[in-house]
């Protein structure tokens, strides 16, 4: 790749950083006083942006996708910004969404202790997007893995020179002082903070004491329960999600949508709610009528007041039932089983579903005079500045992004559909707007997981497996969004197949001993909008293996637990199954109706394991117990960790018994949570457990986590589902079907 | 345009709003009083609850002239200056939130189940709570800061 030549291409004039590690990073970190005294550390990627590809061949011998991630932004691996006030405070600007799982808690751990600053007083705001960031992006459980070791060179470096700057200021050795709670202490008991240090630390020319980061069994802070930062402004009401931000004379916005997916406006009449009190402007937009006023009910009435013809939408005239019927005649057919060959084959199939985050689609946008100032949480900013320049014509380089802080997102903030028809009306009306989606748009015209079929077939002889096959077949997944950035985007653009090859490839993997496996997807665009969502092919394909894996044991008469850990080959995914059989005590009598079940998933170098107990008695079926062991690798906030775990529950819970999308003649059935079924506090188990397993040795490295829970979490309340009722649910979600 | 006092949090504000407007948007749009969210806009999710005089309500489907004299209460108005509810403490204290955007909605739900049953059983609590959604799935946590709740409650 193009960024490879510019890394080496610098050198370093830094010799006792060069030594330290790697120059490729080291080289582009430069450090300025801004202001008047205070540390800014970060630096500036000198290559040019639109040198920067990546190209698509060279990203399958890469092992999953998260590496894809962390390959792309290696080159802007400095790009970063810590910054020390003379208040003494350390900031540093996160260049990721925070979207609940909370990564903006977990890195300020990880600073406050590489840098051994004051973990009250270390401040982690979310970036606005950076244009020398162009690979930017949220996903696939990648943030910690991918901006580790950056940042924790980045806090090594500003401590190393703070430490430097107080030798110099007292004429004592670097290496005789320490650090602690933001301060530098010498041996003597003089002691300077952080932030009388700044100025002075941000001249210095070498640091005089290592920049190695610390091992990680050093780590205080790394590895404990922290609650998260903001978690005093959710509870009184002060966080700012995008909505709440205060953009003076931004006004409510709603966008009058066509009945079906994907119609458009054939014509239109706003005579009457131009008149309605209230209202401010009616902008046509592409796939609708805009309507601003003085409040979001105000708009609401002179939406429903305009007078519109719409056009049909692509995929009128069709619903699920033909959908799944092509997938059927679509999939790679299975290969023929020998005679006198124990097999078992069997079909899962798996509805469009809503990401419905809690935060419905929403952005606030102020164009003026050929620029653009646009709040949108968004996983992939550059790519939305990108689309939002396209379709306003003002230049990309001119498109500001602020990212508050999102009310869920699980893989829909991926795009942006809302910044960009914000920027549209805003542009049209010359004023600030803020633009809503209704949660009725945002489940009848969002995105959604694609709908998928997964064949599957296994043969055994005797104790042996011999041969293991996948073959899945879905609605295309949209990934325009790319890496994040406008080139991979533009590069899906021309060969969706191959990007989405790639993806499956990188993402899907059977921790199992089976033989002869074999993986394949087809896909095919089917009109309605798709878009990764939480563990994207995981989160079909891991499951069905999952649940037909527990169906084989049972015909092959093993116990399903001792089943896996014969064919398991992930060590991590091993000891998790056998914590979680010993904690929940795995095959205990339950009575009648009640069963245990269990299943897990390795990805992201992370593996987890759940056992939930379910009973099956009551007016609708009902999780006892959960007991969950989880493996990352290097866990950072542990408390973090176990919510996301017990988020995954709830997810697995959800999408395989309650909730799921349906098109009937060209239009989603859903929408809104009375109709889509999302798990509520009655279907959540009264106890769960959650194990995490600590890091070990000091060279750990992070695993991924946000999105590991659900597939196993997902399996396990199916198959105990599946040993209480003696069924074999085959279409999700269970409770319409069965 | 008729004319409503609102009492909201212990400050009056006089509005002139048409006598169907949702007191969420009053809230929201007229007031900037931003802790209730929009989820659904039509009583179903929950992530707008407030309180309107002793009862839990849904902003979002209450006119505003049926509040009346009634006092309005919202997230904002929970803690008593720097000194949190024992309700929003205890959220903290068992690291409840994810995203954090239904938090207002569960916690002014939780503090109305209190008033009402001090110690509230599981079903209790079910029963209570099962109209706030959490798409993040925060249950658990949710129900384990009831009961830290109810218990801190007792004591003071
Ligand atoms: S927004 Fe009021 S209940 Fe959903
Ligand atoms: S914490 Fe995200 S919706 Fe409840």
């Amino acid at each position: 790749m193009a960024g490879r030549s510019d890394r080496t291409a610098v050198t370093t004039d830094d010799e006792s950083v060069a030594t330290i590690t790697s120059p490729s990073r080291r080289s582009f970190l430069q450090y300025s006083l801004a202001g008047s005294a205070t540390l800014v550390m970060g630096s500036t990627f000198v290559g040019d942006e639109a040198a920067a590809s990546i190209s698509l061949p060279e990203l399958g011998e890469i092992l999953d996708f998260p590496d894809v991630i962390a390959l792309a932004e290696a080159p802007y691996a400095s790009n970063l910004l810590l910054e020390i006030t003379t208040g003494n405070r350390v900031r540093f600007e996160l260049p990721r969404l925070d979207k609940g799982q909370g990564i903006a808690t977990a890195f300020a751990m990880l600073i406050a202790d590489e840098l051994d600053s004051d973990y009250e007083r270390t401040d982690v705001t979310l970036s606005d997007r950076r244009a020398d960031r162009p690979f930017s992006i949220t996903g696939n459980s990648a943030a910690i893995r991918a901006l580790w070791d950056p940042v924790r060179s980045l806090c090594a470096h500003a401590r190393a020179r703070l430490v430097t700057a107080a030798a110099l200021r007292w004429s004592v050795r670097a290496s005789s002082l320490r650090t602690s709670q933001s301060s530098v202490i010498a041996t003597d008991g003089r002691i300077a903070t952080y932030g009388e240090l700044s100025a002075e630390a941000a001249r210095v020319a070498i640091p005089l004491i290592p920049v190695t980061p610390k091992p990680v069994s050093q780590y205080k802070i790394v590895g404990t329960k922290r609650a998260r930062k903001n978690a005093r402004a959710i509870v009184t009401g002060t966080e700012k999600y995008t909505l709440d931000t205060s953009v003076a004379g931004a006004m409510p916005t709603v966008v009058a949508r066509a009945p079906d997916i994907g119609g458009s406006v054939l014509s239109w009449n706003g005579a009457v709610a131009a008149s309605m009190p209230g209202v401010i402007g009616i902008v046509p937009i592409p796939n609708g009528i805009a309507v601003t006023a003085q409040t979001f009910k105000q708009a609401f009435d002179a939406r429903d007041a305009l007078q519109i013809s719409w056009r049909p939408g692509p995929v009128r005239g069709q619903s699920d039932a033909g959908m799944r019927n092509t997938l059927r005649q679509i999939n790679t057919p299975l290969t023929p089983v020998l005679p006198l060959v124990g097999s078992l084959s069997a079909t899962f199939e798996f509805p469009y579903l809503a990401h419905a985050m809690m935060e419905v689609m929403s952005a606030v946008a102020d164009v003026r005079d050929q620029s653009a100032e646009i709040w949108y949480a968004s996983q992939s900013p550059n790519f939305v500045a990108a689309q939002v320049a396209q379709s306003t014509g003002i230049p990309a380089s001119k498109v500001k992004i602020h990212i508050p802080f999102a009310g869920g997102s699980f893989g829909r903030r991926l795009f942006g559909e809302a910044a960009v028809e914000a920027a549209l009306v805003s542009k049209a009306l010359r004023m600030p707007v803020k633009l809503m989606w209704t949660r009725n748009d945002d489940m009848r015209h969002g995105r959604f997981r694609p709908l998928s079929r997964c064949d599957i077939r296994a043969s055994w002889l005797a104790g042996a497996t011999l041969s293991y096959e996948h073959h899945i077949a879905a609605a295309r997944n949209d990934f325009r969004h790319g890496l994040g950035d406008a080139l991979t985007a533009a590069g899906v653009n021309v060969v969706p197949d191959l990007f989405n090859q790639v993806g499956f490839i990188t993402m899907i993997s059977l921790p199992y001993r089976f033989g002869n496996t074999s993986s394949k997807l087809v896909e095919k665009e089917l009109g309605v909008p798709t878009a990764s969502w939480r563990s994207v092919y995981s989160g079909v394909m891991t499951v069905a293996n999952e649940i037909f894996i527990d169906e084989m044991a049972r015909i092959r008469r093993y116990d399903e637990v001792d089943f896996r850990l014969r064919h398991l080959d992930s060590a991590a995914a091993e000891r998790c199954l056998r914590y979680v059989a010993a904690a929940g005590a795995w095959g205990r009598t339950m009575p009648r109706g009640q069963a245990q079940g269990v299943a897990v998933h390795a990805e992201y170098r992370s593996a987890v394991a759940y056992l939930v107990e379910i009973d099956t008695t009551g007016p609708e079926p009902r999780l006892l117990k959960a007991y969950c062991a989880v493996d990352v690798g290097v866990p950072v906030n542990v408390s973090g960790l176990q919510a996301q775990m017990q988020g995954s529950l709830i997810d697995g819970w959800s999408v395989m018994f309650r909730a799921g999308n349906h098109v009937d003649d060209g239009r989603i059935r859903e929408g809104s949570f009375g109709d889509f079924h999302w798990a509520r506090m009655r279907h959540a188990p009264v106890t769960t457990q959650v194990h995490v397993f600590p890091a070990e040795g000091s060279n750990a490295e992070p695993g991924g986590a946000g999105e590991l829970g659900i597939t196993a979490a997902a399996a396990a309340c199916v198959n105990a589902y599946a040993r209480a009722t003696k069924t074999q649910p085959r279409r999700f979600p269970v409770q319409e079907y069965d | 345009m008729p004319q409503y006092v609102l009492k909201v949090n212990g400050d009056e504000h006089v509005i002139d709003a048409p006598n169907d407007m949702p007191l969420l948007y009053v809230l929201r749009d007229r007031l900037g009083i931003t802790g209730p969210k929009y989820g659904c806009g039509v009583g179903i999710c929950g992530a707008c609850t407030s309180h309107v005089g002793n009862s839990v309500a849904r902003p979002c489907i209450v006119r505003i002239d049926s509040v009346g004299a009634q006092e309005v209460t919202t997230i904002e108005g929970l803690a008593t200056g720097d000194v949190l509810h024992p309700v929003q403490q205890a959220w903290i204290d068992e690291d409840v939130a994810q995203c954090g955007f239904c938090q207002p909605g569960q916690i002014m739900t939780a503090v109305a189940l209190l008033a009402q049953i001090a110690n509230p059983t599981d079903a209790d609590i079910d029963a209570a709570m099962s109209e706030n959604v959490c798409r993040c799935g925060t249950y658990v946590r949710i129900r384990a800061a009831i009961k830290r709740a109810a218990a801190a409650l007792q004591q003071a």
